[in-house]
């Protein structure tokens, strides 16, 4: 069962939302950017090139063309590979654990697993981002040894940096999950 | 509450059997680590179970029953593998049927004392067996130092499985009366060439220990401990290089088994460090020696050194005139740079007496880069080192004069206004001082302030200098630790058998369908690159910087010597 909403990020920019329930304690929430433009691409490559051929123009030195054509090759392959990133996706299973993975423009995805016994819970925080103040959702991790304290907090969506509609739709669907495993009944 | 089933992909197409495993009753999650085939006596299963459990600590039991009919559901099966469940009683007892081919199985739970009556989600998740044998799961450093009951339920499983490789060495050829299905059910798998580098290493270690002692038995002899040879000892880095090596060498080589992971990672990675370090050194030493190339370097030796002495001559006249248009007090002036201009030409002559045997020298010095091209940096540290003592010693006299001098115009100071330092105190007192004792002191005080600025340029100069001299070893010298600690064997493993070093495990969905329970696919997640390098990075003897910048400043405006690389054996001043 999956549904598509479309919603605005902090800056403006379209993202989607999709959630998935693929069965009564598993539910996968991917928030999916806009895909790298053709146009910002010519955009870019087209200045390098320029500035490139104003340079051979004053030193005379093919060098600094085959430089050139090297550096955007080797800059959009760092970029897709390390710096875009499409999707990001949040796998909450309940009694085993929630895992955030983040998949670039290159095809490869990092992902961390968060096993439940460490989540305290999963919270919508604001924050001072330069002049703005945005939302934005994070994971409360137990601390140990206090009960009552929290360890770490990991944020979630920090590159698609989802407006506070859709971070509602987000926090209503992982909160139906973790509720369960305070209704549940422990083993011994 | 949800059950847990772990179940290996490699027995997903094993023949009907009962599932045995360890069943985890905190987590309400079952680990299966084999499937027994009929036909099987419950007493010898039991038997088997109970000596696997004695030799692993594994509690490993009798954990549900696995059907696997390729036609349609066969009646009696199941009811056989209901009552199994009487025989085998296990609280609750899993039963997985997987009907033809198809991807989806049924997966049910019988309570028999069942006081609640509710039905239970079951989660099935796929798990790679070998991978998660052979994998070490790195916690957190902050959760490092938790007790049993720790958060990680992960480390559980992946403990389960890796404790029982003693029920994987049964594959289906042997003899016995039980036939198991797992990972390695197939034939037991090992190389030739692993078993002959092993009985090999035994009698190698040997030897290279014996040597090893040898060697640090001369080392620790009385004669080299004479106090000239010991402080040469202890200002060459090249020595300090080469003890390090030892020590590696005598870790590496000793007969004993590494008790953890750790270990056995350290172990590895030292001895490929070695390896490497001393096929960079004989690659350089061919390189060295082919052409002659030492012979050349020999010769540039001299006249380089020639020409850095008349730079500094240079420099001196430049000083004793008006340097940058300041205007010096001349006597001083004269006085310096004519004893600074003797030094210099003491030192010329010193090298032109060794330039006869300098290529000798130079080519058995070169013959130790075989050792390792750390020591093959060290060396080539130290020669700079050598070659530019007359600027350490430059900077030396710079320094002290200009020390001297500012303690005594601060103490001076003190005078002008009247106050004294408290030695038994350690702060500033007022005094009454007499007449005379006023007199001299501002006198002193006067001629020693006009006579700052000549002493203040001339140690500005010389300490720029052994500053370009201190950065130039440096670089060298991090070169030389860079080699030194980083562990290549466990970036090759990352790189190659990615799933031995893991951070975590990631769940994948795979697909699903109404009315089965829930199929999971659990990778292993590995640990990064940076992670890889601060878990296993081998220490090193040195660790800088000393000071931080702003106490290095200070000494540098008071005249105190600086010594910016520390070694970890020094005593803190």
């Amino acid at each position: 069962m999956a549904e598509e909403r479309r919603f605005l990020s902090a800056s403006g920019v379209p993202i989607a939302l999709r959630r998935r329930q693929h069965s009564a304690s598993c539910r996968e929430l991917a928030v999916r950017g806009p895909r790298l433009q053709l146009r910002s691409l010519s955009a870019a490559t087209s200045a390098v090139w320029l500035a490139a051929y104003g340079l051979f123009a004053l030193c005379e030195n093919s060098m600094v063309l085959s430089a050139a054509i090297f550096v955007t090759l080797i800059g959009l392959i760092i970029y897709l590979h390390f710096v875009k990133i499409d999707q990001e996706s949040l796998l909450v299973i309940g009694s085993l654990g929630i895992q955030v993975t983040s998949a670039y423009a290159s095809g490869k995805e990092s992902t961390t697993f968060i096993e439940m016994g460490q989540v305290k819970d999963v919270v919508i925080n604001e924050a001072i981002h330069m002049q703005k103040v945005i939302y934005y959702l994070c994971i409360l991790l137990q601390d140990p040894e206090d009960p009552q304290g929290v360890s770490e907090v990991v944020p979630l969506f920090q590159s698609s940096k989802p407006r506070l509609d859709c971070l509602i739709e987000v926090y209503k669907s992982c909160q139906e999950i973790l509720e369960q495993r305070k209704t549940a009944p422990q083993s011994s | 509450m949800v059950l847990k089933v772990f179940f290996p992909s490699c027995c997903s197409s094993a023949d009907s059997g009962i599932l045995i495993g360890r069943w985890i009753s905190e987590q309400n999650s079952a680990v299966i680590l084999a499937v027994v085939h009929f036909p099987f006596i419950p007493v010898q299963v039991k038997q088997y179970l109970g000596e696997v459990q004695r030799v692993t600590k594994v509690s490993v039991s009798v954990l549900g029953s696995w059907s696997n009919s390729k036609q349609e559901k066969e009646e009696s099966l199941s009811e056989f593998l209901e009552d199994l469940g009487t025989i085998f009683c296990h609280e609750p007892w899993i039963q997985i049927s997987k009907e033809g081919d198809s991807k989806f199985w049924s997966c049910s739970i019988l309570q028999k004392h069942s006081k609640k009556p509710q039905e239970e989600e079951i989660i099935l998740v796929y798990y790679d067996q070998r991978k998660v044998m052979l994998s070490h799961l790195h916690p957190p450093l902050d959760t490092a130092g938790q007790g049993a009951e720790d958060a990680s339920k992960l480390s559980a499983i992946f403990d389960t499985v890796a404790r029982s490789q003693v029920l994987f060495m049964t594959d289906r050829y042997d003899e016995g009366p039980i036939k198991l299905t797992h990972w390695q059910s197939d034939g037991v798998e090992a190389s030739i060439i692993v078993e002959l580098l092993k009985q090999a290493s035994v009698p190698a270690c040997m030897l290279l220990t014996f040597l090893l002692s040898l060697l640090s038995g001369i080392c620790r002899s009385r004669v080299l401990k004479f106090w000239p040879l010991s402080f040469l000892w202890s200002k060459l880095s090249t020595c300090e290089q080469l003890g390090h090596r030892l020590q590696h060498l005598q870790v590496v080589s000793s007969n004993k088994k590494a008790p953890n992971q750790n270990q056995l990672m350290r172990k590895a990675n030292i001895f490929v460090s070695l390896l490497i370090d001393v096929a960079l050194g004989i690659l350089l030493m061919s390189w060295l020696y082919r052409k002659n190339r030492i012979g050349h370097l020999a010769d540039t030796l001299i006249p380089v050194a020639d020409h850095v002495a008349e730079e500094l001559q240079d420099l001196l006249q430049w000083l004793m005139g008006a340097p940058a248009g300041l205007k010096m007090n001349r006597a001083l002036d004269q006085v310096l740079g004519r004893f600074f201009l003797y030094h210099i030409h003491l030192w010329i002559s010193y090298i032109h007496l060794l330039s006869p045997f300098i290529e000798m020298i130079l080519w058995y010095v070169g013959l130790s880069a075989c050792l390792g091209l750390t020591v093959a940096l060290c060396i080539l540290s130290d020669i700079i080192a050598l070659l530019t003592f007359h600027i350490y010693c430059f900077y030396v006299y710079g320094a002290r004069l200009y020390c001297l001098k500012i303690y005594g115009l601060s103490s001076l100071w003190r005078l002008f206004r009247g106050k004294k330092w408290n030695v038994l105190r350690q702060r500033v007192d007022s005094c009454s001082y007499d007449l005379d004792q006023l007199f001299i002191g501002t006198l002193l005080f006067t001629i020693l302030l006009f006579l700052l600025p000549t002493t203040a340029l001339y140690y500005l100069v010389f300490t720029l200098l052994r500053l370009l001299v201190v950065i130039v070893q440096g670089l060298i010298h991090l070169l030389v630790d860079l080699i030194d600690s980083l562990p290549l064997y466990s970036l090759i493993l990352r790189l190659c058998r990615s799933y031995r070093l893991a951070a975590g495990v990631k769940f994948r969905v795979l697909e699903q369908q109404d009315g089965k329970p829930l199929r999971l696919l659990m990778q292993i997640n590995p640990l990064s690159y940076g992670g890889v390098v601060q878990t296993y990075r081998l220490p090193t003897y040195s660790c800088y910087p000393r000071d931080s910048w702003a106490s290095l400043c200070k000494k540098l405006f008071l005249g105190e010597l600086i010594y910016p690389w520390k070694h970890k054996g020094d005593k803190q001043n």
